[in-house]
């Protein structure tokens, strides 16, 4: 099977003074699933678009199968897009649609209409043949434009939002759809969206962006667990972040010393060094605090209890201290008729697992 | 229950509110336009002695007439043809590029599109002459010995009618292209098809309902000229409308009229059909290039067009491919190939430069047009200056046009906000109605208006002239509107009404403040339409009753002075003012 990688080495694309994507590296493997995440104005799509070869780099090499395609065209790069509004043609019969690409590549009309059948069973829908695509709903023209994507096999497929436009629960279920597709065929996908839980949910590794550079490139739990910088830790999923002193740097972590001093505990480092005395952000998930009514004067650290919200399967608390900087502190958990009462302004004292919290340098 | 009890209720209310707005605008039709062209018709074949195909019997008895129709057929045709292919491009180029360039080529467009026909033939004229630029140029550059005869032949009336009504195929067909998705061409290059392949097999068939829609306005409009053929064309070159003009003015025959206004409007209907059968009328008036169902998907014509497509394609990629190679691929977006920019700037040239010359020839300080002006002097503005035919034009122009204007906007604008707002049933039907007049011939119009004013008294007066006008103005202010209106968030006036204001305070104080440039912008399209508007004018004025556009035709079929020449710059210059204005006015109205 042709599945390939891309390999990008210092890619730059700029607009006048405007810097779209600064020198960026990036190697994606055979069959992975490599999701380009990040804010709107990040470089996401600018570099899809260039990997798509419907924009030209300024600098920078790509290489596409070992092939270098830096300034190829799009027909000769072996890729395919997947569009945000789908992009297909409404001239053209779904069969059409998807026989348009095997046309281009003077496959003979017989084949074409068969391997076209297959894709559409492909993505169960095989009775819409013979349709146009304004006849479809928003998530049948997204599997066409999936299966043609796929007919022909290439080495890699672009998608850009493809699901920005289905509503939730639409989504999800596409989200299992081109996940099974990707197991199936094995090609390489990268991804863009915005969406940070769509991202954790199918990509083997995210690349997030931030104003044209990668902020952080690992699998989705490297980036949940284990965030560089309070960006990443923000971006993806909810987050606390308190304020902390690096009092000791041992074999797994550092040792720190929260709320002015009071309050020591231990936590995980994300690969970056540390120093004694360093001001870092301690980062715990809120379904990884634990808040206990406790006797005053305890060694942990305390907050003032502002809002209790049951979210349906969560339960979430918010919490106010001085340890967290003036934000509000969440606490999450499954929500259970057994859970404790709790009082609006109740003090309460928070508690995590050492290997639950990093350091995060500011 | 309440509400079932209200609502028979209310009906009738809303349809009296609804019949009221539209009252004026339909009755304004019916009166004018509906049935003048009705009663000309009929004269055709009732004559003062009953029933009589005489004046048919006369059209066919020889071959004149019939010739007459032919070469009509011909020169609008061609004309046609060089129109779409020319505009194509521009179109094409100005529908791809990001708002601010897209807005400085389209003034171009614009500012042609609005030029008067007269002012931009009578450049022809001076061009073509035997002293004209043409001339000149070919002589200094060698090619030519001495001048040579370029006027009044086939081939100076196809540049002139080509030149007159390529702006309206530009703008018919940019309708269309805007809503083409450009990514659409787009998703085809990364399906492995070659620009070529992409521009044929993609874009181009999506882009075919605005060439049509292109090819039946110009061909519709090319039909019922007279102004080109009349001042380019020599006798071989006579085109229908100027037959019914010397039926009119010279022999008085109103039934032979009559019978001439059928033959047209018969040709008009005939093409009008066969471009319903073909393509469906709706494409016109949707111009959204989605929802246009494929035409012929099964069957041989289906395959013919394709196969043609596969063609061009591969063609035009084989000749790219022989171009020599950039190390860097440029994406295939026209507004980035310099061969295109090339081409559209020479078409813009071709659209423009005519006019604009006018400028220098009316300073000149010598008589009789030649090129290079010699000299420099204002006295051919003093001459127009002094003259009291072209001074009363001026004044009998203004009042009409800026009463045709506010009348047209007074009863086009209701009609616009039943169209865009009321659910009533039969809307579609009421559009075109109300868009007929740009599609009847005007010279049948003027006919039959002239026809009917002369029994009923308004003949020559301003008042007349300004009904008329309003008839043929009224089309572009319902146009404008209805683009406006349906960027009027309905929302705001609930919120007036639901922050205390009566429905007249939240016209008063929320609608119209909002739409205050709309409504004006709409004004100056119908005052423009007015101003410049020769055929209705040419019947029903004369003498010192003329408008500047009769005026203008009088004194151009004539002689051709200089003093002309500065009346065209003078027009050229106020028209390309009041465009400027109403498409700034429209735009604001259009961003909010």
């Amino acid at each position: 099977m042709p599945s390939s990688k891309l390999k990008i080495s210092g890619l730059c694309k700029r607009y006048g003074d405007f810097t779209a994507l600064a020198p960026t590296d990036l190697e994606v493997a055979n069959g992975e699933f490599l999701t380009l995440l990040g804010p709107s104005g990040s470089g996401k799509t600018t570099l899809l678009s260039l990997i798509a070869g419907l924009s030209q780099p300024d600098e920078g090499k790509m290489h596409i199968n070992d092939v270098d395609v830096t300034f190829g065209a799009p027909y000769e790069r072996d890729i395919g897009m997947v569009f945000q509004n789908y992009a297909l043609f409404p001239h053209m019969t779904v069969e059409d649609n998807i026989a348009f690409p095997l046309k281009m590549r003077k496959i003979g009309v017989a084949l074409a209409r068969r391997r076209a059948a297959e894709a559409l069973e492909m993505v169960r829908l095989p009775q819409v043949a013979k349709r146009f695509p304004k006849e479809l709903s928003g998530g049948q023209q997204q599997r066409i434009a999936l299966a043609r994507c796929m007919v022909y096999r290439p080495s890699i497929i672009l998608m850009d939002e493809p699901l920005g436009a289905l509503d939730k629960k639409l989504r999800d279920q596409m989200q299992l759809e081109i996940k099974r597709i990707h197991r199936e065929l094995g090609t390489t996908i990268v991804y863009v969206t915005h969406d940070q839980e769509e991202a954790m949910t199918m990509s083997d590794r995210i690349c997030l962006m931030k104003g044209g550079k990668i902020e952080q490139l690992g699998t989705p739990s490297d980036l949940y667990f284990r965030p560089r910088t309070l960006f990443v830790a923000d971006f993806l999923g909810e987050s606390n972040l308190f304020e902390a002193v690096v009092t000791a740097v041992t074999a797994d972590g550092v040792e720190v010393t929260l709320d002015n001093g009071r309050v020591r505990a231990s936590a995980a480092t994300n690969g970056h060094a540390m120093t004694l005395g360093q001001k870092v952000r301690v980062m715990v998930r809120p379904q990884n605090l634990t808040a206990h009514a406790l006797p005053p004067g305890a060694p942990t650290l305390c907050a003032k209890l502002m809002d209790i919200m049951v979210t349906g399967s969560l339960t979430k608390l918010y919490l106010e201290a001085g340890a967290s900087g003036g934000a509000p502190i969440l606490v999450a958990f499954p929500t259970s008729r057994l859970t404790g009462h709790y009082d609006i302004g109740q003090m309460l004292s928070l508690q995590w697992q050492a290997a639950d919290a990093v350091a995060i340098a500011e | 229950m309440t509400p079932s009890l209200s609502s028979p209720r209310r009906a009738p209310s809303a349809w009296r509110r609804n019949a009221l707005m539209a009252a004026p605008l339909l009755l304004l039709l019916l009166v004018l336009l509906v049935y003048p062209v009705g009663q000309l018709l009929l004269l055709s074949a009732y004559g003062d002695s009953g029933f009589s195909l005489a004046s048919y019997r006369q059209l066919f008895a020889s071959s004149v007439y019939v010739n007459v129709l032919l070469i009509t057929l011909k020169i609008s045709l061609w004309t046609t043809f060089f129109a779409v292919v020319a505009g194509y491009p521009v179109a094409y180029l100005i529908s791809s590029l990001p708002q601010k360039k897209k807005s400085s080529l389209l003034f171009w467009v614009l500012l042609s599109f609005w030029t008067s026909f007269l002012v931009r033939a009578f450049a022809w004229v001076v061009l073509l002459g035997r002293n004209g630029v043409v001339n000149q140029l070919l002589t200094t550059l060698g090619i030519l010995d001495g001048p040579v005869n370029l006027l009044y032949n086939f081939g100076s009336v196809l540049v002139g009618m080509v030149h007159a009504l390529m702006p309206l195929a530009v703008l018919t067909m940019l309708s269309v292209m805007e809503n083409i998705d450009r990514n659409l061409p787009r998703a085809a290059l990364t399906l492995g098809a070659r620009p070529g392949a992409a521009f044929w097999k993609v874009y181009f068939p999506l882009s075919l309902p605005g060439v049509a829609a292109a090819a039946i306005m110009v061909f519709v409009t090319a039909i019922g000229f007279f102004i080109v053929p009349a001042l380019l064309g020599g006798r071989r070159e006579i085109m229908i409308t100027q037959i019914i003009i010397d039926q009119v003015q010279q022999t008085l025959n109103w039934g032979f009229a009559g019978a001439i206004s059928v033959l047209l409007l018969y040709v008009v209907l005939v093409v009008f059909a066969i471009y319903d059968k073909l393509l469906g009328l709706s494409t016109m008036t949707g111009s959204t290039a989605d929802r246009v169902k494929p035409v012929a998907q099964n069957g041989w014509m289906h395959a013919v067009g394709d196969g043609i497509l596969t063609v061009l394609a591969t063609v035009s990629d084989k000749l790219l491919a022989c171009m020599p190679r950039r190390r860097q691929y440029r994406a295939p977006e026209p507004g980035q190939s310099r061969v295109m920019y090339a081409a559209v700037w020479a078409l813009l040239v071709f659209l423009s430069v005519p006019a604009l010359l006018m400028i220098p020839l009316s300073f000149a300080g010598t008589s009789g047009l030649n090129w290079p002006p010699r000299g420099m002097s204002l006295q051919w503005y003093q001459q127009m200056m002094d003259s009291p035919l072209w001074m009363q034009a001026m004044t009998r122009s203004l009042i009409v046009a800026t009463g045709a204007g506010l009348m047209a906007m007074l009863i086009g604008t209701p009609v616009a906000f039943l169209l865009v707002r009321s659910q009533m049933r039969g809307k579609s039907f009421m559009l075109a109605f109300v868009l007929s007049p740009i599609i009847v011939p005007r010279m049948i119009i003027a006919v039959g208006l002239f026809y009917f004013f002369a029994r009923v008294g308004p003949v020559g007066t301003s008042l007349g002239l300004i009904l008329g006008h309003t008839v043929v103005a009224v089309p572009y202010v319902v146009m404008t509107m209805m683009a406006v209106l349906r960027n009027y968030d309905t929302r705001l006036d609930l919120a007036a009404q639901s922050l205390g204001a009566g429905p007249l305070q939240t016209l008063r104080h929320v609608t119209f403040p909002i739409l205050a440039a709309g409504l004006l912008s709409s004004f100056l399209f119908a005052f423009a339409t007015s101003f410049d508007e020769l055929t209705i004018a040419l019947f029903a004025s004369g003498g010192l009753s003329a408008t500047l556009p009769k005026q203008f035709w009088d004194e151009v079929t004539l002689q051709i002075s200089p003093v002309i020449a500065a009346v065209s710059t003078s027009l050229f210059l106020f028209i390309a003012a009041l465009i400027w204005v109403a498409d700034r006015l429209r735009r604001v109205s259009l961003a909010r």
